[in-house]
């Protein structure tokens, strides 16, 4: 610290000194791109020291004149460039030239703008979550925040485990990215939601698709890409407190964040949030046991230069979730007893207790990771990640084992990733790389109940070119392909009665280890070769049109719980079943985007058909008795199946303060093989909103939205089931889907300047206005339990 | 070139790194410790006579085998019977026997007795939890004139009490087991 002082001191006299002695020095120049030397016409250079500037012409010259002699610092703006600083030092009249980063968003530190797309991809369908939403969703999870794009919706247990859908499909079949690393945590089950804390993205993208082949090649739903926010060039200490307070729920939230740049740009940023809300409440109940903890953190540093940079990020996030007390039941019986009653089983006074069955998950991530980019050729990137994701589920049992989880699994995750990018050339960009990842789960003997996943290794090696070329000013193609190598091996017991009712004594006898009491040690051992790629074109227009075609071939291979689960689901009242013949499922995907902007109006129109082959379906296909009474089986299964949709959003600003904002999704799916429909797609859904805005009243907003979910009319048939407490046949209606549903919604925000100390932004979210009772298909808890009602959320935003 | 040089410590790493040997041992089995294979209902005539024995076994728990059931014989008309109901998990070594954790829990379970299909006979608690309200794991069965139908045994866990019948006990089947029988 006393150096940089003296250092300063010594600049600052050695200024002064320069001010008596000579002011005929000069300095000139070029200014050019770093990667293909091409001039930067109307960049600015500025000495702060001295207040002078100078421009460059079309050659990319400038000159400075009359300068004395003295060490100084240049700053250097271009509207495309990021603004970068260099020392001088003046002792004669000199020549210098200087480069500069002319692509910003190979940098990835675009400023996210409005509805500004930083694309991911050339031709897929993407969209970005605008930075008011993520602010909203604060208090919220990520399914939540990016609900509101089109063609995206959840499926949820309850209103805390919320598990993104991208058209339709959701699970093993979503990627999800945080600050470039794939997320390993356990997405294979249904109340298994993404263990990322919201607060700690700074955009988020979502690409509806397999299109983005660098994240991986089994996107077949799509990919979730958490981003950080771009870092300034400059020596600051900047940061913001989110502090949120919930109705329902009784509780809030706060998250912080402070990010520190030096002056030679290395960073520093620490990040944190903490959840809490107790009982939530449907309109006419309580829901008992649906609290929520959660916290999460991280840190980060690094330099970020030009050339190189080199980061260093851990982060952490444990939740612990409890779940609706109602949905959890004995057998068929309970289940149909359920659905009649039409009220959940269980209502009692409000509590913050977090009790059975609940969920208690934690997240660890480490990466490191590096980049040098190579003057006239392009970037290369390097990277080690490291994630152990444990989680605990408790459900109600006898006596003491009450307090001993039924589930204990721990899933570490090492992957080493690489790829380079060439875009030094104007007319086009490569991009090669290679990954390596292996895993270790590890299911805890301790928990006294049959391994749900079993213990298994996994090994993935995954290579990928993609490459985008300028075909005409308005025209981009691109085109990629990637291959990757699944090995998974597996140490599982199955009942012997279970191996041989599954027919795998004849197919997999190879498998068999050892025979202990009534169950079979098995070591399957499998191998997949996935293949993908994609092609795709863009035509864009004086940023007023927008047209993107797209095709991508995705193979995914089935995850553990397609390969072995085996065991009775409480939450369910379910056997799930899953099967070793399970190969990789193939989807290929056709999309279309077209967009307008008009000076007061735009609307953009997205078809996209997806042919799914061998889709694996996870569906009722029978009962099996236990002691316990009738349980339905549910059993993985690969078809051919379709999915058929459309989004379509429109936009319109009738009065420079009054803004109407209009969005439909609609999608079919359909199995091809029996002609039945899908399981869990999405109904039809239409949102509007009414916005009202008026800078001079500190920037006050006022929006009225309206999410309207038509019923989804179409199902797979609910299944007979042999009831022994009514000793006869009866329906279960498992698949019935609730009746259509209106919901309103309220946003109001205003900003307030805080003079030079920074700026409070306060907001008042209403969700479910009217406080309306409903069901949603995509809740697995609509057997036992209406939806959310009205929730009040005030928000304060702190930024300095 | 430099980037030759990045690029080998790179692949160097990845050998490396995919080399880890896996000799782990194997995972030891588990016993599930908390189910309840074997239902057995042992009713005793009050003033002698046959014992008549109702059982309903399922080794493989939630495995795809049914639940062996097994009646040792019929009732006679006209008579009482003392109930008493055992739960085994025979799953351990030596058996485990539940109805004590059951009892010992009296207040959170309670079991429930059906009667259909025109069987002519009724049944009536024989003993309580510590509230005086039912639990049921003793009763008496009572015949009437000799009949057919069905027996029926189902045990919640933390149902509502006090309760009228299974309609509005609440709580989570833990025991639903039915027994085909006749009085002659």
């Amino acid at each position: 610290m006393s150096f940089r002082q003296l250092v300063l001191l010594a600049t600052l006299l050695l200024s002064f000194w320069g001010h008596g002695q000579e002011c005929s020095f000069s300095l000139r120049g070029k200014v050019q791109d770093f990667h293909d030397k091409s001039p930067l016409v109307g960049a600015t250079l500025y000495i702060p020291e001295l207040e002078v500037s100078a421009i460059t012409d079309l050659n990319g010259e400038y000159i400075f004149e009359k300068l004395c002699a003295g060490n100084f610092e240049i700053e250097i703006m271009h509207p495309e460039c990021r603004t970068l600083i260099f020392p001088v030092i003046i002792t004669r009249s000199d020549t210098r030239d200087f480069l500069m980063e002319h692509h910003l968003e190979k940098l990835d530190e675009v400023k996210v703008v409005g509805s500004l797309f930083t694309n991911k991809t050339n031709s897929g369908l993407e969209e970005q979550v605008s930075e008011e939403s993520l602010l909203r969703n604060s208090g919220a999870s990520l399914g939540d925040a990016i609900k509101e794009l089109s063609g995206v919706s959840s499926l949820n247990t309850g209103a805390t485990i919320v598990k993104p859908a991208i058209h339709g499909l959701n699970g093993s079949r979503i990627l999800v990215l945080n600050d470039g690393v794939r997320m390993q945590d356990m997405e294979w089950g249904d109340e298994h939601a993404p263990n990322v804390d919201v607060n700690s993205a700074g955009s988020i993208s979502v690409i509806k698709g397999a299109s983005a082949l660098q994240y991986g090649g089994d996107a077949i739903g799509g990919v979730i890409v958490m981003e950080q926010s771009i870092l300034p060039v400059r020596d600051t200490l900047y940061g913001k407190t989110v502090l949120n307070g919930i109705s329902n729920g009784r509780g809030g939230s706060i998250s912080s964040d402070l990010t520190k740049i030096f002056r030679d740009q290395w960073f520093l940023r620490v990040q944190g949030s903490y959840k809490r809300l107790g009982d939530q409440e449907a309109p006419d109940y309580i829901l008992s046991n649906t609290g929520i903890a959660e916290t999460a953190s991280s840190i980060q540093f690094g330099r970020k230069t030009l050339e190189w940079g080199v980061q260093a990020r851990y982060s952490f996030y444990d939740a612990e979730i409890a779940i609706l007390r109602a949905s959890h039941i004995g057998n068929i019986d309970d289940l149909i007893r359920s659905i009649n009653s039409g009220e959940p089983e269980i209502i009692r006074p409000f509590t913050y207790d977090l009790q059975n069955p609940r969920q208690d998950v934690t997240h660890h991530l480490g990466k490191l990771s590096f980049y040098k980019r190579f003057e006239g050729m392009g970037k290369w990137n390097v990277q080690y990640d490291f994630q152990q994701n444990r989680r605990r589920e408790y459900d109600v049992r006898r006596g003491e084992l009450n307090d001993r989880a039924s589930l204990d699994l721990e899933l570490t995750t090492h992957s080493l990733s690489t790829d380079f990018k060439w875009d030094a050339a104007e007319k086009y960009e490569w991009q090669a790389g290679l990954i390596g990842r292996y895993q270790v789960n590890f299911p805890n003997p301790a928990t006294g109940v049959r391994r749900l996943i079993p213990d298994y290794n996994k090994t993935e090696l995954g290579g990928f070119l993609t490459g985008e070329y300028k075909l005409k000013p308005n025209w981009n193609i691109d085109a990629g392909i990637r291959y990757d190598f699944v090995n998974i091996d597996a140490t599982k017991f199955y009942q012997t009665s279970r191996w041989e009712e599954r027919g795998y004594d004849q197919e997999f006898s190879d498998l068999v280890v050892e025979e202990i009491g009534n169950q079979l040690l098995t070591n399957p051992v499998f191998t997949y070769h996935n293949f993908s790629g994609t092609t795709g074109l863009n035509y864009s227009k004086n940023n007023t049109t927008f047209l993107r075609f797209n095709y991508a071939l995705a193979q995914r291979a089935p995850n553990p719980s397609e390969l072995f689960s085996d065991g009775l689901h409480h939450s369910a009242a379910r056997i799930e079943l899953g099967d070793l013949r399970i190969k990789s499922e193939i989807s290929n995907k056709f999309s279309l985007s077209y967009e307008r902007r008009y000076n007061t109006w735009g609307f953009s129109v997205e078809p996209y058909a997806n042919f799914l082959k061998d889709f694996i379906v996870l569906e009722p296909t029978g009962v099996e008795f236990t002691i316990r009474g009738a349980f339905p089986v549910w059993s993985y299964r690969q078809t051919d199946a379709r999915l058929l949709g459309i989004d379509a959003s429109a936009y319109a600003d009738w009065h420079p303060n009054w803004r109407s904002e209009h969005q439909i999704s609609l999608v079919k799916g359909n199995d091809l093989e029996q002609d039945l429909a899908l399981i869990n797609i999405p109904p039809v859904n239409l949102r509007n909103s009414l916005n009202f805005y008026k800078e001079n009243w500190q920037d006050f907003e006022v929006s009225l939205i309206s999410d309207l979910v038509l019923r989804q009319n179409e199902f797979p048939p609910n299944i007979v089931v042999f009831s022994p407490e009514q000793q006869e046949d009866v329906l279960l209606e498992i698949n019935s889907p609730p009746a259509a549903y209106h919901l309103l919604g309220l946003n109001s925000k205003a900003e307030f300047s805080l003079g030079g100390f920074g700026k409070l932004i306060t907001s008042v979210v209403v969700n479910n206005l009217l406080n309306t009772t409903y069901r949603d298909y995509l809740n697995r808890q609509r057997y036992f339990a209406d939806g959310l009602g009205r929730n009040v959320q005030i928000q304060i935003i702190v930024n300095y | 070139m430099k980037s030759s040089k990045y690029f080998s410590i790179f692949f160097l790493g990845l050998l490396t790194f995919s080399s880890c040997s896996d000799d782990d041992p194997a995972p030891e089995p588990i016993n599930e410790e908390e189910i309840i294979t074997t239902f057995t209902a042992t009713l005793v005539p009050d003033g002698g006579g046959t014992t008549i024995t109702l059982q309903t076994r399922d080794l493989d728990g939630d495995g795809p085998n049914p639940p062996e059931v097994t009646v040792s014989g019929d009732f006679v008309p006209n008579s009482v019977y003392n109930g008493s109901l055992v739960l085994l998990n025979e799953t351990e070594t030596p058996s485990e026997n539940i109805t004590n954790e059951v009892e010992a829990e009296d207040e959170e379970h309670q079991f429930f007795y059906t009667i259909g299909g025109g069987l002519n006979a009724s049944t009536e608690y024989a003993n309580f939890d510590d509230d005086g309200n039912p639990l049921g794991t003793a009763f008496t069965f009572s015949t009437g004139a000799a009949s057919s139908g069905t027996l029926g045994f189902t045990l919640r866990h933390e149902p509502t009490k006090p309760n009228t019948d299974l309609a509005d006990a609440g709580g989570e089947t833990d025991i639903a087991v039915t027994f085909s029988v006749s009085i002659q």
